[in-house]
């Protein structure tokens, strides 16, 4: 834990930094970045952490054994209240492990995440979403975009992933819609967990007795094999992490997604006659909003230098993949969204060990929605001006809550 | 250039098999996989790309 006297905490920025514009990173990352790369911040319990502003810095953090990315550790920067009670009652998720534990734990699942695997599920992505867009024809309008489609797809698709019985969908569906829903009440959220836990304990109960072609069922396979028995609370965590990293990211970043191209014809007009340029546009959508600058926080495992500054053991430590992103020494004019930028370089993924585990099957699902919304629905068009669009500029991913379309 | 991949340190990110899928690919464990360990020409930039942007440092490259 980084001591410091009260006085000088008083004194730090704070973190999370509110954005206040959809696309301009707030002044302070900048003028940090410029002036202060290695700053002290205080979170928003009163710790002092590290953040880290330059592209470089942080790609050297994350790459770097010394720094650990359990949350559970003493000086970890929490970011939420209650996050570290909430995991403790948990078995460990590969989020959180270190070294030869996280490299075991993610080497397990990889196989059906590398680029094949995921090439392999465009027929089923692209028949859900032309589920979705048919349902959204037949709604009278305008229709909220981010409750019909950027919701629906990654819950049904991770369904889809875990194998979740068909049967089951609307119950699953409705249970993770309300733990994203910014009016739950914490009571409900600890039901909603409460919930979840039990379909996903019944889920691999059904997946020991009547195995299917999902990762459950060829974790429980590779389980027995392995050591004659399976790991129900492991394979839960699982689940429950497939969930949580991927719903409420790929839902922001369809909604964002769909914004940015509605709002900008020339964009929209180039994807359409070349598909091809979809996915360059997708990789600039990813730098450019950034929408999980929280996600990667570490704590220093030994004393190391970044940056010429000396990070202590025990320090914790938030590598900003936004600042990261807009750095001008990595992407040239950084702070103009580009859609032909073709940087794949960019950390909106993280980096290192833990760079997302889910990033080709975002990238898929995404190309899949910008491609078939904007072709199956020519017209489409904002139904309200920006300046009345709902951005989560509270939340810690951030997004849309509402997105009005008409056509 | 001579071209190296450590399926050890893998972690199946699968960011060189989307930059230059003519020299990486993934076998059946989602790890990397090298076509070939040579690079010449036009492919030695896209190399050298994959190789900065591996997240894991499993790839790694010696110039002739
Ligand atoms: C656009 C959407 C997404 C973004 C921006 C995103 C971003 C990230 C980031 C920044 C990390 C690194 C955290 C760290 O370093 O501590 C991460 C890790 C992870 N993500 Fe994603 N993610 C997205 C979608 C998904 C999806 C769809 C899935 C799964 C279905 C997923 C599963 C994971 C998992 C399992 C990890 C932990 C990997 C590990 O610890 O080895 N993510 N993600
Ligand atoms: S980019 Fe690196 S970590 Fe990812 S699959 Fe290729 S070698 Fe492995």
């Amino acid at each position: 834990m980084l001591n410091l006297d009260p006085e000088e905490v008083a004194g730090l920025p704070r973190y999370p930094v509110g954005r206040r514009c959809p696309y301009e990173i707030p002044e302070i990352y900048t003028r940090l970045r410029a002036e202060e790369p290695v700053s002290k911040v205080v979170m928003s319990d009163g710790q002092p952490v590290w953040f880290l502003s330059r592209y470089e810095d942080v790609r050297a953090v994350l790459s770097d054994p010394r720094f650990s990315a359990d949350r559970l550790a003493d000086g970890f920067p929490n970011l939420a209240l209650g996050q570290r009670e909430g995991l403790s009652k948990q078995p460990k998720f590969m989020i959180s492990m270190d070294g030869a534990e996280h490299s075991a734990a993610r080497r397990r699942v990889i196989s059906d995440f590398s680029v094949r695997r995921v090439a392999e599920l465009t027929p089923m992505v692209q028949k859900l979403v032309d589920d979705c867009i048919d349902r959204i024809l037949d709604l009278p309008q305008p229709v909220d975009l981010v409750a019909e489609l950027a919701l629906p797809v990654p819950t049904l698709l991770l369904a889809e992933l875990v194998g979740a019985d068909h049967a089951d969908h609307a119950y699953f569906i409705d249970l993770v819609h309300r733990m994203l829903w910014r009016k739950t009440s914490g009571e409900e959220r600890v039901q909603i967990s409460i919930g979840l836990r039990k379909y996903f304990d019944d889920l691999i109960a059904e997946k020991e007795a009547n195995p299917g072609d999902d990762i459950i069922s060829r974790q429980i396979a590779f389980q027995r094999e392995e050591n004659g028995e399976v790991d129900r609370e492991g394979l839960n965590s699982l689940a429950q992490l497939l969930l949580i990293a991927g719903y409420e990211s790929s839902a922001s970043m369809i909604a964002l997604g769909v914004h940015t191209f509605l709002t900008r014809p020339e964009w929209l007009e180039t994807i359409r006659k070349d598909p091809a340029k979809t996915p360059v546009a997708v990789e600039e959508l990813l730098r450019f909003y950034s929408i999980l600058d929280v996600a990667a926080g570490r704590v220093a495992l030994a004393d190391v230098e970044i940056g010429g500054v000396t990070i202590r053991t025990g320090d914790g430590v938030l590598a900003s993949v936004f600042a990261a992103n807009r750095d001008p020494a990595a992407f040239p004019d950084p702070d103009r969204l580009n859609l032909e930028r073709g940087a794949r370089h960019h950390v909106a993924f993280g980096y290192g060990p833990h760079q997302c585990l889910g990033q080709n099957l975002s990238r898929l699902e995404l190309q899949i929605v910008f491609d078939t919304l904007f072709e199956r629905i020519p017209t489409l068009r904002p139904a309200v001006d920006e300046a009345d669009l709902p951005f989560k500029y509270d939340a810690l991913a951030f997004g849309l809550y509402e997105l009005p379309v008409v056509w | 250039m001579r071209i190296s991949s450590d399926q050890d340190v893998c972690t199946g990110a699968g960011q060189c098999v989307l930059t230059e899928p003519g020299v990486f690919a993934q076998d059946a464990r989602g790890v990397v996989e090298l076509r070939t360990d040579r690079a010449e020409g036009e492919l030695m930039p896209k190399v050298r790309q994959a190789v900065f942007i591996c997240p894991s440092g499993a790839l790694s490259v010696e110039e002739d």
